[in-house]
């Protein structure tokens, strides 16, 4: 390879940046606009790929940007968990921008050169995120893909839009200004620095810090609004408001992850497993977590609305992250790892399906979705094969995660959350099959006039089918298809994340 | 005579010298392009003053070859070099700034004496800032605030509130004079001397009631001149109902200069060398200075977010920076001292920048209040852009010179373990995105279809361009700390303080 994984990580900030300025220049003529997009986001994960081959090879590429205030800089460093979730964002950004591209001209939306710039500078900052080497940089691109994600969320520019966007950006400001900047700071008061170190830095610091860890972990987990820990969630499903492709990058591609990835990564580098499981800091959040995964899903199972159920879902798999990190074992930090991954393939695909369905029939609630499988069998296969892997059945990938998380729950006794475990997963069965076996079996509305149960209306009419445009439908196949193979390539996955547990001991 | 060994007395004598001739040139440009080579002059030999400083260290040069404690000494350390450099700075951005943004706002015939009145008030702050007398801080104080009252009655012509304005400040402004002289009266009773450093060494070892009663008085009055809660209801008028320029120019560095004489007297004069504490000065600090920083902080945040006048609001706004940087001051160490003088050079960047772009909007569309912002995004984009981008730094966003200030203070508060303090600061940050999200989002509106704004031209280069220099520097000075960090830190040092007490 020409390029160093030492030049690369630069790269990865500036590549986007010149595609901001290429998709601006470009206003006037959207194909060109679009291919910008395309040709930076195949830089881009030409550059990622190099970094994460590097890091598989066991080195830790690192990159001195800038030196802020004397001794605090900004700089990257990147581990494992790091290359993995810059991997899935940049790869997953690709697909969404094919099927931004056919979702926003298919409804015809406006202003969609903003639309795109605004992409291109949060993938910049999720880039900033996943490689940063300590505290300080991670706060500043969170903040930098806060303000850049919320053009995207008030799109729409109307009202509702505008009471969204306020909502997203004023709890999330709120909780990284009010709560995360603070706890950094103390941080870097009581150490010196803020370095992600392998085996956390705060273990050498107990006397200065003491009784007070939980308080500061509680700090990171609020502080850290985008991993949704109730009760800092309700950004979540306001953001709702935002034309879909945005939604599907919130929960799938970059802010969501971004938020869970730093809670992961504050617990592995800043706090330590060791620290948090020999002082039971990390036990009254676990027990948050598990309360929100299952809250939430009870939740979901009351919207009608398929975006709003869908968000509720991530709220609560977002949980699983969470709780992951806070049992303190390593099973459990590899489970919010992996979590990470599989999540995120799933739960793009559950949007981009919502998505085509609304652009091709325009329907937004679950209830009138009753029979409209028959007209449109891919998205709804689709989806099925989606909600399959978030529910972590095999063989899609996300049933690995809840297997590591169980694993890492039965290490430390705590047999209640394997329990709130195996719960979340059948309000899971409940909540997410029930979308596609309604829309196969059921009559749909519309037909009431026909005989029921008539045998020719449960066949698929495939010579009279309503499938949305080729782009919508493309990339949620991909990511399903992904699933699967995630499933069979968990090991690759297991190994290339072990340095992160290994290096703790 | 060699001009560099002159160098400390060049930035108050020039200006003293050439000022009054001001009024006697012709209205208009003559007399405008008259004061704005001579703000850059004064500029350029305070860069240089700093320069010599940041090389070679402290400077003292006896005024007249008169060695202290008779004669008047100017002594110049990092501390108030850096002072200088900002308000020298300052005053270069805000004179050719003036020039369109005055022929719009006052009387034409009125320009020469206002010019005049403006350089007389930059050298008064300059003088106060360079001088180690104490007397001397007093004609140079009372130098500045007397041009400063004129300076805000001239907006009259804009609106007639100005008049009351610039006389409640007046009274105010003689109070807060007459205390601080009353105070350094006592001290000169106790000590027989003016000169700051000698009146240090006097001071060890004679903690009696009249020094206490003059560090008294001399907390109050300066509390008053810095706008301290809840000294500060002069400021919100004054600031809201002066001419554009002067309120840019004032809010950057007026209240700066009497924050840094406070911090000369605690720092240099009370805190002696060997850590005793004279005049209960730690008492002060821990008792009235911290508390009355964090009420302030948050109750004139609060008062901000209702104000419908922006002008109003950034004055409101400057009234809780001023508590954050008193905060800093309070926690009595060096970091303290350093996120407070950072935070000085920074506000005065972003207040700057802000009071200019609602000038450049009173410029074009003739008032202050929020409905003139409407859409302005749209309308006059480059002065939104500079609102929004010293507001972000207002509010401490990463990348700007605010989120710098906010990180030292928070540091600093954690630092001496007090961190009750360092929540109260992030809480009231939260409050400044309410203010300042408010006025951004009025900003960014689109236009109503049905009702379009009539289309306004952009500001004037001559507006512009100096504004944005400010802005440029509220972004570069965040990524790129050597000029601010670094003199701060090292002028706290030099104070040489014995971190005690406030832990």
């Amino acid at each position: 390879m020409p390029i160093s994984a030492e030049h690369a990580i630069p790269l990865t900030l500036l590549v986007p940046v010149l595609g901001f300025l290429a998709i601006w220049a470009s206003d006037k003529s959207p194909n060109l606009r679009e291919a910008a997009t395309f040709i930076t986001g195949a830089v881009l994960l030409g550059l990622v790929l190099i970094i994460f081959t590097a890091v598989g090879k066991g080195h830790t590429p690192g990159f001195i940007l800038l030196d802020v205030i004397d001794g605090i800089n900004l700089e990257f460093k990147v581990e494992p968990l790091g290359a993995l979730f810059a991997l899935i964002a940049s790869g997953l950004w690709i697909i969404n921008s094919l099927y931004s591209v056919g979702y926003m001209r298919g409804t015809n939306e406006a202003h969609q050169t903003r639309f795109y710039m605004s992409f291109a500078i949060a993938i910049a900052s999720a880039m900033g995120i996943a490689f940063a080497a300590n505290l300080f940089t991670l706060f500043i691109f969170y903040e930098v893909l806060t303000l850049s994600t919320f053009p995207l969320v008030t799109h729409k520019g109307n009202d509702a839009a505008r009471r969204g966007g306020r909502i997203y950006l004023g709890i999330l400001m709120g909780t990284s200004i009010g709560l995360l900047l603070p706890a950094i700071a103390w941080v870097y008061a009581i150490t010196g620095g803020g370095e992600f170190t392998p085996g956390g830095i705060l273990s050498t610091h107990m006397d200065e810090i003491g009784p007070l860890l939980p308080v500061l972990l509680g700090l990171f987990a609020f502080g850290i609004g985008k991993a949704a820990l109730m009760p800092i969630h309700p950004w979540l499903p306001n953001a709702m408001v935002a034309p879909t492709p945005v939604s599907a990058f919130l929960h799938a591609v970059a802010v969501v992850k971004a938020g869970v990835f730093s809670v992961l990564k504050i617990v592995i580098y800043i706090f330590g497993i060791d620290l948090l499981s020999a002082t039971g800091a990390a036990t009254p959040f676990m027990w948050l977590a598990a309360g929100s995964i299952l809250l939430s899903s009870m939740i979901a199972m009351n919207k009608d609305n398929l975006k709003a159920r869908l968000a509720y879902s991530t709220v609560s798999q977002l949980s699983y992250v969470t709780l992951g990190a806070m049992l303190a074992t390593q099973m459990g930090v590899l489970g919010g790892a992996m979590q990470i991954a599989m999540h995120a393939l799933g739960k793009m695909t559950l949007f981009m399906c919502a998505g085509a369905i609304y652009v091709a029939s325009h329907k937004t609630l679950i209830s009138q979705m009753r029979g409209l499988g028959r007209t449109m069998p891919i998205t709804f296969g689709v989806f099925f094969i989606g909600a399959m892997s978030i529910i972590g059945l095999p063989p899609m990938g996300g049933s690995w995660p809840k297997f590591f998380l169980m694993a890492g729950a039965a290490d430390t006794g705590q047999i209640l959350i394997i329990a709130v475990l195996i719960i979340s997963s059948m309000f899971n069965v409940i909540y997410l099959l029930s979308i596609p076996v309604q829309a196969f079996l059921m009559e749909k509305d519309d037909t009431s006039s026909k005989p029921k149960g008539a045998g020719k209306d449960i066949m698929i009419d495939w010579n009279n089918l309503k499938e949305a445009p080729f782009w919508c439908i493309f990339p949620p196949i991909v990511t399903a298809t992904g699933t699967v193979i995630l499933f069979f390539s968990a090991g690759t996955l297991y190994n290339y994340l072990l340095p992160i547990i290994r290096s703790g001991l | 005579m060699n001009l560099i060994e002159q160098l400390p007395a060049l930035p108050i004598i020039t200006p003293l010298l050439l000022a009054p001739i001001t009024i006697l040139l012709p209205k208009g440009k003559i007399s405008w392009l008259y004061a704005t080579a001579i703000s850059w002059l004064i500029f350029f030999f305070c860069a240089m003053l700093l320069h010599q400083v940041y090389m070679h260290g402290p400077i003292s040069y006896f005024l007249g070859n008169w060695a202290p404690p008779l004669g008047i000494e100017y002594r110049v350390d990092l501390a108030n070099a850096l002072l200088l450099f900002l308000i020298s700075a300052i005053g270069a951005l805000v004179f050719p700034y003036s020039y369109a943004s005055i022929m719009a706002e006052i009387d034409e015939r009125q320009t020469p004496f206002f010019y005049a009145a403006l350089l007389l008030c930059m050298t008064g702050l300059l003088g106060v800032t360079i001088t180690g007398d104490a007397f001397n801080v007093f004609v140079f104080l009372e130098i500045s605030s007397l041009s400063t009252y004129a300076l805000v009655a001239l907006g009259a012509r804009q609106d007639r509130r100005a008049l009351t304005a610039a006389f409640n400040y007046l009274v105010m402004g003689t109070i807060g004079a007459t205390f601080f002289v009353i105070g350094l009266g006592l001290l000169y009773q106790a000590t027989g001397t003016l000169n700051m450093a000698d009146m240090q060494g006097k001071l060890v070892g004679l903690d009696n009631r009249m020094v206490q009663s003059g560090f008294a008085f001399i907390f109050v009055g300066m509390g008053l001149k810095l706008a301290m809660f809840p000294l500060h209801l002069w400021l919100p008028n004054a600031y809201a109902y002066a001419p554009s320029s002067v309120t840019a120019f004032l809010a950057a560095t007026a209240t700066k200069v009497a924050l840094y004489v406070l911090i000369r007297f605690f720092y240099s004069i009370f805190h002696a060398a060997n850590g005793i504490d004279i005049g209960s000065l730690f008492a002060t600090l821990q008792y009235v200075v911290m508390p009355v920083a964090v009420i302030g902080m948050f109750v004139a945040s609060l008062v901000a977010v209702f104000q419908d006048d922006v002008k109003r609001m950034l004055a409101y706004s400057s009234v809780a920076q001023i508590g954050y940087m008193l905060l800093g001051l309070s926690l009595g160490s060096e970091a303290g001292l350093s996120a407070t003088m950072v935070h000085m050079f920074n506000h005065a960047l972003m207040k700057g920048a802000l009071f200019m772009a609602v000038g450049c909007v009173v410029f074009r569309l003739g008032g202050h209040r929020i409905s003139h912002f409407t859409g302005l995004a749209r309308r006059m984009p480059w002065t939104a852009g500079a609102f929004i981008i010293s507001g972000l730094s207002l509010v401490g966003v990463p990348l700007t010179v605010g989120f710098v200030s906010k990180w030292m203070l928070l540091q600093a508060t954690f630092e001496v373990g007090q961190w009750i303090p360092s929540f109260l600061i992030v809480a009231s940050s939260l409050i400044a995105v309410v203010y300042v999200g408010r006025i951004i989002e009025i900003m960014l509106r689109s236009p109503d279809p049905d009702n379009p704004l009539p289309s306004v031209k952009e500001a004037p280069l001559l507006m512009l361009v100096p504004m944005w220099i400010l802005v440029i520097a509220n972004v570069y000075l965040g990524l790129q700390t050597d000029l601010t960090v670094d003199i701060a830190k090292g002028a706290a040092e030099a104070f040489d303080l014995v971190v005690r007490g406030a832990r």
